[in-house]
């Protein structure tokens, strides 16, 4: 590296203070640098100091934290000897922070508009109608819908693909020379996800700045990066170019990290072939009163499935799709407005109140968030005991030994049980979260996108836990997630949900060979991949609002977005369900037709 | 014992001094006629609203009576039917509002709405009307602030228990097929007890005030027994003067109520896992 790096980092350290008065580092002796207009990505799991690094090139620690020593030069400025009332005049000017939840970030009374230019107004940088000016020609470069009029809108009258574009609008306004921009795109959708980081490398491309980009994904960093930082613990790894580091790293850390991106595949569940566990049939759930079998928000219609003792159901679908109501309707909690779900063969009533304590006991949701799935008020103990004293009435002892049988499951130590929920890290929740389903042995699991809110490494053992469990105990499962390479690699059988209709179903071989509804080719194509440049190829289409189930005269609901939708059929007639036993579509196209679709797109 | 020192270690000071003072009332409600050198209605000086004596240590009223007399009586008034009826409209207010945040649906309604009657009626005129209809007496006098200040209980518990009813952990008590007393007592009242105590607090300074207030205007404890609020309102004469009869009562009331806080303030830390 020359000495002419706009961003340089030397050995910096970085402490907490802990309540005893004794301080913790958590950033240790870290350097690197960032040549002029290139992206750096800083990458490792949470707890691995990676904002608090980010965090510190605009000279903030947060409270509590203190930047102990080394040097941080953003060009000629030493930040790190920088007073506060300097420091106050570069945030925003000429260093810009993007956060991660840009809903959270925007303030929900003021217009858009007013927040985007806020920095040059701030820092008497332009006047208003300029600054306007340029925010309209910012939204136009970060292709956002109708740049001339959006600035008018609220935070909560736009999505949040396009309020995260928002945000970056706010950062580059005032030509910042760099970036910070922390975890982005996390909370977004697959397809969502692909438009945002577009936007954000053209954008960055644009305004030749400087940027440091903190994700946990290396699939995103690969497609964002010039240069790799990868941390652990508070520490370097390792750092280097993008294409060198993903093709051949050189820390063991760093292969760690690349294999769980990469999920293994497992040997799919031997069945015996009996009567199917769930049977799910022409299903229909809203929410709302219920007229004639129809909610007055139907968020679900006609889904129908069948799955296996010991199976597991992949349910893929954007946020919306209706994939969490289905959850939520077999558990019990949304009554269903039509349609059967029955468990082994016997119906189960429609809500929590009509079913008996061994109906609950087979079905068992584990929620997705375990930060609020666990009673913080309880030690781990309570929470794993409850379970077995309410549906197996174990007490005393034998629940003391059951729960050390537990946590031996979910490859916990055996004195986790008496600590507290809230001492406990994201992953070590979700395993509890879990163990608590298992307590209760049940024969259902539904897991609703039980690895969304994890770092890729902890969700990779959470994933590998679940497929160990199920074959251990032969639980069958409906796996909820968004993330198709992991379902994939992890089910059964796969159910594609778009606007609460199954617009496919496919097992296994079938969806690994494909073809497939050019809704699950848009979600398998928008999975960034390593290769670098792939972003670039990717094609994007401005997205329609998804309709609801009951729009117009049952037509295909994809239909807005779909990129080979034939007029005068798929715009008048009803889709028909095409295919085998198999895999089955809800398509005018022939799976032949599909097949040409899929290969060609390829070439 | 040495757990309880422990405790007391661990508390701020700010919650040190708000147990001493809370202990010391209590003491002084519990054994504090025994210690009283003279009975509380005796006139045992010709000089009215004296200032401190040897004979007399915190002075005379306005009637000649020894003021430390009077307080070492009236002081359980105040501490026992402060407390008393505290407690009794928080269990009352919370127990109602956690029944409406669980079962939500018409008894949410229904509970919500009575307590809306409750709280549009003006607490004094309540309170005036009552004793009016049926004198004053101990057991009014404790019911009275309790049922004036159910409402308030209520609203706030209600506010916070819904807001932990939704979460997911609640849900999944739900799912699992238990009742309403569990998710009641062993889901949300641990994750609010802390708000819950603060809000405890509060009532008992306003009930505190409320009998003072009701005192001030003769509907309080009768004659010639006196709670602080009273012995304030007779001694008013003595204001201008300065006389330790007035400030006395009124530095008691100071003392219990914001001892009362400070302690309750320095539970939050210590009594969280």
């Amino acid at each position: 590296m020359t000495g002419a790096a706009h961003v340089e980092v030397t050995d910096l350290r970085i402490v907490a203070h802990l309540p005893g008065g004794e301080e913790r580092v958590i950033v240790d002796g870290v350097s690197f640098a960032v040549p002029r207009g290139e992206i750096l990505a800083l990458i490792g799991e949470s707890g691995s100091g990676k904002t608090t690094i980010a965090l510190s090139l605009m000279g903030y620690a947060r409270p509590g934290v203190r930047i102990a020593g080394g040097a941080i030069r953003v060009g000629e400025t030493r930040i790190d000897q920088l007073g506060n009332r300097a420091l106050t005049g570069l945030r925003g000017r000429s260093i810009a922070y993007i956060a991660q939840s840009a809903a959270s970030a925007f303030n929900p009374s003021r217009t858009i508009m007013g927040q985007v230019i806020e920095p040059l107004l701030v820092h008497r940088l332009a006047r208003r109608a300029e600054a306007e000016a340029k925010a309209i020609t910012l939204f136009e470069a970060l292709a956002l819908p109708d740049p001339e009029r959006i600035g008018a809108r609220y935070p909560h009258q736009v999505s949040g693909g396009q309020l995260q574009r928002l945000m970056a609008a706010m950062a580059l306004i005032s030509d910042p020379e760099l970036v910070i921009l922390d975890e982005p795109t996390t909370a977004l959708d697959v397809t969502t996800q692909v438009e945002v980081l577009k936007a954000f490398k053209t954008a960055l491309t644009l305004s030749g700045a400087s940027a440091v980009y903190v994700s946990h994904d290396l699939a995103v960093v690969a497609q964002m990066a010039d240069r790799i930082a990868v941390l652990s613990q508070g520490s370097l790894c390792e750092e280097g170019s993008a294409a060198e580091l993903l093709a051949a790293p050189r820390d063991d850390y760093t292969r760690t990290l690349l294999a769980a991106a990469r999920p293994a595949e497992r040997a799919p569940a031997v069945l015996a072939d009996e009567a199917p566990l769930l049977a799910v049939a022409r299903l229909t759930a809203g929410y709302g009163a219920i007229r004639n079998g129809v909610p007055a928000i139907p968020v679900l219609s006609d889904v129908s499935f069948t799955l296996a003792r010991g199976a597991t159901l992949g349910v893929i679908g954007e946020s919306g799709s209706g994939k969490s109501t289905l959850a939520r309707v077999i558990a019990g909690f949304l009554p269903r407005a039509a349609g059967l779900v029955s468990l082994a063969g016997n119906e189960l009533p429609t809500g929590i109140a009509g079913r008996s304590r061994d109906q609950l006991r087979r079905v068992q949701l584990v929620f997705q968030n375990a930060d609020t799935a666990l009673n913080p008020a309880h030690d781990v103990f309570t929470v794993l005991a409850r379970p077995l004293a309410f549906y197996h009435g174990i007490k005393g002892p034998a629940a003391r030994a059951r729960v050390d049988e537990l946590l031996d499951l979910i490859r916990l130590p055996r004195n986790f049980a008496d600590r507290p929920v809230q001492a406990l890290s994201g992953g070590q929740k979700q395993r509890v979260n879990l163990a608590r389903a298992l307590a209760a042995e049940p024969e259902l699991l539904l897991c609703d996108e039980v690895t969304s809110a994890l770092d890729t490494v902890v969700g990779a053992a959470i994933l590998e836990l679940i497929d160990d469990l199920r074959r251990k105990l032969g639980i069958a499962t409906v796996f909820i997630s968004h993330d198709v390479t992991t379902v994939r690699a992890f089910c059964d059988q796969v159910l594609v949900l778009y606007g609460g209709t199954a617009v496919e179903q496919a097992d296994r071989s079938s969806f690994a060979r494909g073809p497939h509804h050019p809704y699950t080719r848009l979600l398998i194509d928008s999975v960034p991949t390593m290769v670098p440049g792939w972003l670039e190829q990717i094609s994007t289409q401005p997205r329609a609002a998804i309709p609801g189930p009951q729009s117009a005269r049952n037509l295909c609901r994809f239909i807005a977005r779909c990129p080979i939708a034939i007029s005068g059929s798929c715009d008048e007639i009803a889709p028909p369900l095409r295919g085998s036993a198999d895999q089955n579509w809800l398509c005018h196209h022939h799976p032949a037709e599909l097949a040409c679709e899929a290969t060609g797109a390829r070439a | 014992m040495r757990w309880a020192f422990g405790f007391v270690r661990a508390m701020p000071l700010s919650g040190q001094i708000g147990l001493f003072f809370v202990v010391f009332w209590l003491l002084v409600a519990i054994v504090g006629p025994w210690l009283a050198p003279h009975s509380v209605g005796a006139f045992v000086d010709f000089d009215v609203l004296s200032g401190l004596s040897r004979k007399f240590p915190l002075g005379t009223d306005y009637l000649g009576r020894d003021v430390l007399s009077r307080l070492l009586w009236g002081a359980r008034y105040t501490v026992f039917l402060g407390l008393g009826a505290a407690l009794l409209a928080s269990l009352t207010g919370t127990t109602l509002a956690l029944l409406a945040a669980i079962k939500g649906g018409w008894t949410d309604e229904v509970l919500s709405r009575a307590m809306d009657t409750l709280i549009s009626i003006p607490s004094k005129i309540f309170v005036l009307v009552l004793v009016a209809a049926f004198g004053s007496s101990l057991t009014l006098l404790l019911l009275i602030p309790a049922i004036t200040y159910v409402p308030g209980n209520f609203r706030i518990v209600r506010a916070l228990a819904v807001n932990i009813v939704a979460l997911d952990f609640v849900q999944v008590a739900r799912a699992r097929g238990e009742g309403a007393v569990h998710i009641a007592l062993r889901e949300v009242l641990p994750n609010m007890i802390h708000p819950l105590l603060a809000d405890l607090g509060l009532r008992f300074v306003f009930i505190v005030l409320l009998l003072s207030g009701l005192s001030f205007l003769g509907l309080g404890v009768q004659p010639p027994n006196a709670d602080l609020g009273s012995l304030v309102r007779e001694n008013v004469s003595g204001l201008t003067d300065g006389a330790p009869a007035i400030l006395m009562p009124a530095l008691a009331i100071a003392t219990l109520t914001v001892g009362a806080n400070l302690l309750i303030d320095a539970l939050k830390p210590a009594g969280r896992r």
